[in-house]
């Protein structure tokens, strides 16, 4: 693999030129926070938390391909005001009632509100009026807590066929929607690797949650950046 | 120089907050030479008998009776602090935000739920000297000037603790990762 | 839990399917039609809407058994777009236009007739069945407003009595082509070289095919054609990345989704020039190496798609599409027309291409660009409809030509809509450099407060900026141009109306663009209604940036309409802000209101409450 030069923080890195910027930035351990990505599936953009400057212009990290002497910047006090600003709107936009969650202390979304400190809210709380689908006998999909992230859509996209989650409508008004045919005779496992694919507590499994005590769970002690061993494997 | 006094409430919360700020362990000594305490639960003050520097709220508004003790909290306090996620937004009690109108809610409570036993004559409590119940339960920064957010269900001791010395002494509050948290 | 749980919140969130029962047999026709192609899903679904008053779970199902695709991902591209609908719209559908314009133009009083004489409300059908009525989106007939979609026919300048007689047909079951009032006016009020018609097809296209594709885009870069589309990407640029693209086959698509509010120039060359757009996109597919084109056409202007197939047949018959197009041996070229289903984002290049593949019209991630990796991941040059007119005119005329118009970084002409507060509405096709006061003049508009420039993703700008050139060097523009007059209030009137459209034509996937435009919307609200402060203004200002992060145009620019009132029309909301640094939105009263009434009690607000 051909191999090309590009400058992140100011860094010179030789990489493999059909990687992305993300890809290679978490290879050199630097942190780019992260919400809809998950490694292992193809990269959409849609949350844009990613964003960093390369070449000087606001890209997201996750789907852009480096290309030679890419000069990227992955962190100013810009760049986090800004992220943080995404955080608060998801927080704002849905109904996140992080104290009554199976998902809190282990959710994506809160840990990067942690890493920036979020206490005063900016933004209008819209209390949208959401459902809460639980008819399904091992999963709940709680669309309160949706980040319309897409992780389950592409998940399932790429493993199987016909889709099993997909969105629904546009707009404000855009919600994740699954297929309960397809997914009725999912078992123990598949439920938790639904589960797993969401960031947040948007999927869950029935008859399970809170099975982690408070102070044990992974971002109670360590911040989603955290570079420890324990927080690597 | 006088000690500068506090005053402390629970709005549409469950008093977690409030327990949490017990929960500074032995530095309760320290806070009491630190600074005097007007109304709250904690002292039993009832009604201000002072204009306080630091005013602390647990809890959002559900009811016209918090409306009316927030304002009174912004009228007598120099610094408003909200406490929790409630008083933040809305918190367990704004679950209702979304699920149903009020109209439902309370028809639901008081009418048609199957606990409902002995409510022959269909009442929703109306009685005058009642609270009236609001639309929804509103976040307290929407119903007047908060100056400073502090979140947790509830928030840690040590970060209530942080943030009462940092008003105190005009320091910047010391914000530990494990300090912040949302539940 | 308690068995009576509220079922609302209980249920799954299947499509709702009340009411509507299809006729299977005919769904399975028109799926033949396609030859069960699933990549001809809009076609499909605008075929079974049209045939069944919507796409009812067992259009869902059968459809998704045929593409072996789960019901779920069926509905996720129907759900997608505005004209189509899960539940029944009505025999009739009417799709009256919410643009700004149409509201100054006294949208109101038609809303009220039409849910008097039908008896329904806006958003909802008559209890017969028989009658829809919605809103949409700008229908492209801004200068004719206000102007409604029965059908896919287009009624316009509508008054009172005009909807009693359209109306009273639909009750009396005439057919739509027999309903009354459907005088869609071209409105060309000033004709420049491209409208002129000075040009024969025929020549233009043989001029092309017997030069070498390279030529022929070398001649465009001379003449330093770019995108019309509002972005002005050169022409020729994109021609030669698409034609160097490697790949299996090359796609030329025209833009025709002309979506943003007060933009009508398309339907014009659509409905009026027909013959110079094929021209140009087969010139297009000659120099790209295409053997097809694809319209793009947007569901409003479907009124016309007949007459355009008929315009492609006579090409076909003369020889100017099909088998060695002009003449030229090996040259194979057709065009067809691709409908959409009613979203301004597939105005977006990528997100046009998503759509076309049948998919929801969410724009792509690039790089790759569509000239790379487009329609069905094909090397693709999408253009302007505008662009391919251009094109036509400088094979036939001369780059020399062209660049002797307009201004040395904008060369040659630009059509411009104009619309709202002024005497003659229309399409004017100026030279690029015209200021905003020659357009002004030339339409006749009085007392102007304000001008919107290439719709509300552009800039709303006041009169000391009316001596601006319109160019991409100076004041870049798509092509609308909206005059707002000095009775209108520009923050009720225009930016909520703006950022209410924004709201509902985000595709949903970028956070910014999906979360960031209602709080903007809330914050206007709490400004609109004196109860804002100067830090309302200062943080909706700091916001744009976020905005910028969004991965589309729409995105980008969504708070247009909020930062460029605001940069331009300061002295509007200082007036309206409060001198205080808070100001509480709470209204005692209306909270309690609901709650007193339900438990049968008067609010008691007195005292001590304030």
């Amino acid at each position: 693999m051909n191999k090309i030069l590009i400058t992140i923080d100011g860094k010179g890195y030789l990489v493999e030129s059909d990687k992305t910027v993300l890809e290679v930035a978490r290879e050199n351990k630097i942190f780019i926070p992260t919400l809809c990505n998950l490694q292992g599936i193809k990269p959409q953009g849609s949350c844009r938390i990613c964003t960093c400057m390369i070449d000087g212009r606001m890209m997201t990290a996750c789907t852009t391909p480096v290309s030679n002497n890419m000069i990227v910047i992955t962190k100013t006090e810009e760049l986090d005001k800004l992220r943080s600003n995404i955080v608060e709107l998801l927080f704002a936009e849905g109904n996140h009632f992080c104290p009554s969650c199976e998902r809190s202390g282990n959710c994506e979304l809160q840990a990067l509100a942690y890493l920036y400190k979020i206490m005063v809210p900016e933004f209008d709380y819209i209390f949208p009026n959401r459902n809460v689908d639980a008819t399904h006998p091992k999963i709940i999909l709680d669309h309160n807590r949706c980040i319309l992230c897409k992780r389950c859509i592409r998940r399932k996209k790429e493993a199987e066929n016909p889709t099993w989650f997909v969105f629904k409508n546009r707009g404000d008004k855009v919600q994740i929607n699954f297929d309960h045919e397809l997914t009725a005779d999912f078992d123990d496992e598949m439920a938790q690797k639904a589960m797993d694919t969401c960031p947040v507590g948007a999927i869950i499994r029935k008859e399970k949650g809170y099975d982690v005590p408070m102070g044990k769970r992974k971002y109670d002690k360590h911040p989603i950046n955290c570079d420890c061993i324990k927080c690597k494997e | 120089m006088s000690k500068p006094i506090v005053a402390t409430t629970s709005l549409a919360g469950c008093f977690g907050c409030h327990m949490s700020l017990l929960d500074i362990d032995e530095r309760i000594l320290d806070l009491i030479e630190l600074v005097e305490f007007n109304k709250s639960p904690i002292d039993d003050i009832k009604t201000f008998t002072k204009y306080c520097d630091i005013g602390i709220i647990e809890g959002g508004c559900c009811n016209s009776e918090n409306v009316h003790v927030l304002q009174e909290f912004r009228k007598n306090c120099k610094t408003l602090v909200v406490l929790g996620e409630c008083a933040i937004m809305g918190g367990l009690p704004a679950l209702r935000n979304n699920a149903a109108p009020i109209s439902e809610c309370l028809e639901e409570a008081y009418l048609n739920c199957v606990s409902v036993q002995a409510n022959d004559e269909k009442i929703i409590p109306n009685d005058e000297e009642l609270p009236m119940i609001l639309d929804r339960v509103y976040p307290c920064h929407e119903i007047v000037k908060i100056d400073y957010f502090l979140p947790g269900c509830p928030p840690t001791a040590d970060l209530i603790w942080n943030a009462l010395v940092a008003l105190v002494t005009g320091n910047e509050m010391e914000l530990p990762y494990e300090v912040l948290k949302y539940d | 839990m308690s068995e009576k749980q509220s079922p609302k919140t209980f249920l799954p969130n299947e499509g709702d399917d009340s009411g509507c029962s299809c006729d299977c047999g005919k769904i399975e026709a028109i799926l033949a039609k396609y030859n069960n192609d699933r990549g001809r899903l809009m076609d499909i679904l605008i075929d079974v809407q049209d045939s069944q008053g919507c796409v009812g779970k067992e259009a869902v199902a059968k459809i998704a058994k045929v593409f072996n695709m789960s019901k779920v991902d069926v509905v996720q591209t129907l759900s997608f777009y505005h004209f189509f609908s899960q539940t029944p719209r009505g025999k009739y559908t009417v799709y009256l236009n919410d643009s700004a314009v149409a509201e100054m133009m006294g949208r109101d009083e038609i809303t009220k007739a039409f849910e008097e004489e039908v008896g329904c409300k806006f958003g909802s059908v008559s209890e017969d069945g028989r009658i829809g009525l919605f809103d949409t989106a700008c229908i492209g007939m801004n200068d004719q407003e206000p102007s409604a979609i029965i059908n896919k026919r287009v009624f316009t300048k509508l008054t009172k009595e005009k909807v009693a007689k359209i109306v009273k047909g639909m009750k009396n079951d005439f057919e739509v082509e027999d309903l009354p009032c459907t005088d869609v006016q071209d409105n060309i009020l000033m004709q420049g070289p491209i409208l002129t018609k000075d040009t024969e097809i025929g020549e233009a296209v043989r001029k092309a095919v017997f030069m070498s594709p390279e030529e022929v885009i070398e001649e465009i870069k001379q003449s330093n054609l770019r995108g019309r589309g509002g972005a002005g990407f050169p022409t020729a640029l994109k021609w030669r990345f698409c034609r160097n693209a490697p790949g299996e086959k090359h796609y030329v698509f025209c833009n025709a989704d002309e979506g943003e509010p007060g933009t009508f120039k398309d339907r014009v060359i659509l409905t009026e020039r027909p013959n110079l757009l094929f021209a140009g996109m087969t010139i297009a597919g000659y120099a790209i190496g295409a053997e097809e084109g694809i319209l793009y056409l947007r569901y409003e202007y479907k009124f016309m798609e007949k007459q355009l197939e008929e315009v492609l047949t006579n090409l076909r018959n003369k020889g100017l599409l099909g088998k060695d197009v002009a003449g030229k041996e090996g040259f194979n070229y057709d065009i067809r027309i691709q409908s959409g289903g009613g979203a301004y984002v597939c105005g977006e290049e990528s997100a046009l291409l998503e759509s076309a593949e049948g998919k929801r019209g969410e724009p792509r991630d690039r790089p790759p660009f569509p000239v790379v990796k487009g329609y069905m991941q094909q090397p693709t040059s999408v253009n302007n409809v505008e662009t391919f007119c251009s094109v036509a005119k400088i094979m036939h005329k001369s780059a020399k030509w062209y660049r002797s118009l307009g201004t040395l970084d904008s060369t040659g002409s630009k059509l411009v809509s104009v619309s709202g507060d002024c005497e003659r509405p229309g399409i004017y096709e100026i030279e690029w450099g015209f200021t905003v006061q020659d357009v002004l003049n030339l339409v006749g508009a009085r007392n102007v407060q304000a001008v919107q420039v290439g719709g509300p993703s552009g800039k709303c700008i006041a009169p000391n900026d009316f001596n601006r050139k319109l160019a991409y060097e100076d004041l870049s523009t798509g092509g609308s141009i909206i005059v707002i007059g000095k009775q209108r209030d520009l923050l009720k009137d225009i930016v909520m109306n703006f950022l209410d459209f924004f709201i509902e034509e985000s595709c949903g996937s970028c956070v910014p663009c999906r979360a960031m435009t209602v709080q903007y919307k809330k914050k206007m609200e709490k400004i609109i209604a004196g109860k804002g402060v100067k830090k309302d203004i200062d943080q909706m200002l700091s916001w744009e940036k976020v905005m910028l992060m969004n991965r589309c145009g729409l995105g980008q620019s969504a708070c247009n309409p909020v930062i460029s009132t605001i940069k331009n029309f300061r002295e509007l909301y200082d007036a309206k802000i409060q001198k205080t640094d808070y100001v509480s939105q709470f209204d005692l009263a209306a909270a309690v209101k609901e709650s007193c009434k339900t438990a049968g009690r008067i609010p008691n607000l007195g005292g001590n409450h304030e």
